[in-house]
């Protein structure tokens, strides 16, 4: 699981039944100095996370768990929110 | 699950019999911010997408969970058409 910020929606009509009511968000993947790094991508939302929160996600066929029964086709969902962290550094 | 513009079709005949009467379709991928990325990716069409639809492709193991594809040997699924995209970032233009 990685450390992410939201950073958008997107809105899509036409799309696989089991996607149906779920949300999409923009999410721009962080370090654990929450700088930017990698592609932003498209992640389902299980939490309920909204614009501009610190959020963790997680990446593979377990990012379709959190929907289960449903076989919902997604590789990265939102799995968290970040009230939170705490990181020492090296001096 | 990452944005995409379709680019093009592709035709094969002799195939795995499992892909028989899929559509497959090449995609760009695309960043949030409309620029495109480098490489192509040859997806399976689940929602009928036509040539310059902005459309989400999920890969790896999950696009066998796309409508109709189970224990088919696809690894990359087109599972939306896009209408909106909205960024908070874009104040900054």
């Amino acid at each position: 699981m990685q450390i992410g910020r939201v950073i958008g929606r997107v809105w899509a009509t036409c799309k696989d039944p089991n996607l149906e009511t779920q949300r999409m968000l923009i999410v721009q993947p962080l370090t654990v100095e929450l700088e930017p790094t990698g592609k932003q991508l498209v992640c389902l939302d299980a939490v309920g996370a909204g614009a501009g929160e610190l959020i963790y996600w997680c990446r593979g066929k377990e990012a379709s768990f959190p929907f289960l029964p449903a076989e919902v086709p997604t590789e990265a969902t939102v799995v968290g929110i970040i009230d939170r962290l705490d990181v020492r550094r090296k001096k | 699950m990452i944005l995409a513009r379709v680019a093009g079709t592709i035709v094969a005949t002799r195939k795995d019999p499992r892909l028989e009467g899929f559509k497959l379709l090449i995609i760009k991928p695309v960043a949030p911010d409309g620029k495109e990325e480098s490489g192509y990716v040859i997806a399976v069409d689940t929602v009928q997408a036509g040539s310059g639809d902005l459309v989400i492709m999920v890969s790896g193991s999950s696009a066998r969970m796309a409508d109709g594809c189970k224990d088919k040997p696809v690894d990359a699924s087109i599972v939306a058409i896009v209408d909106t995209v909205s960024l908070d970032t874009q104040k900054k233009k």
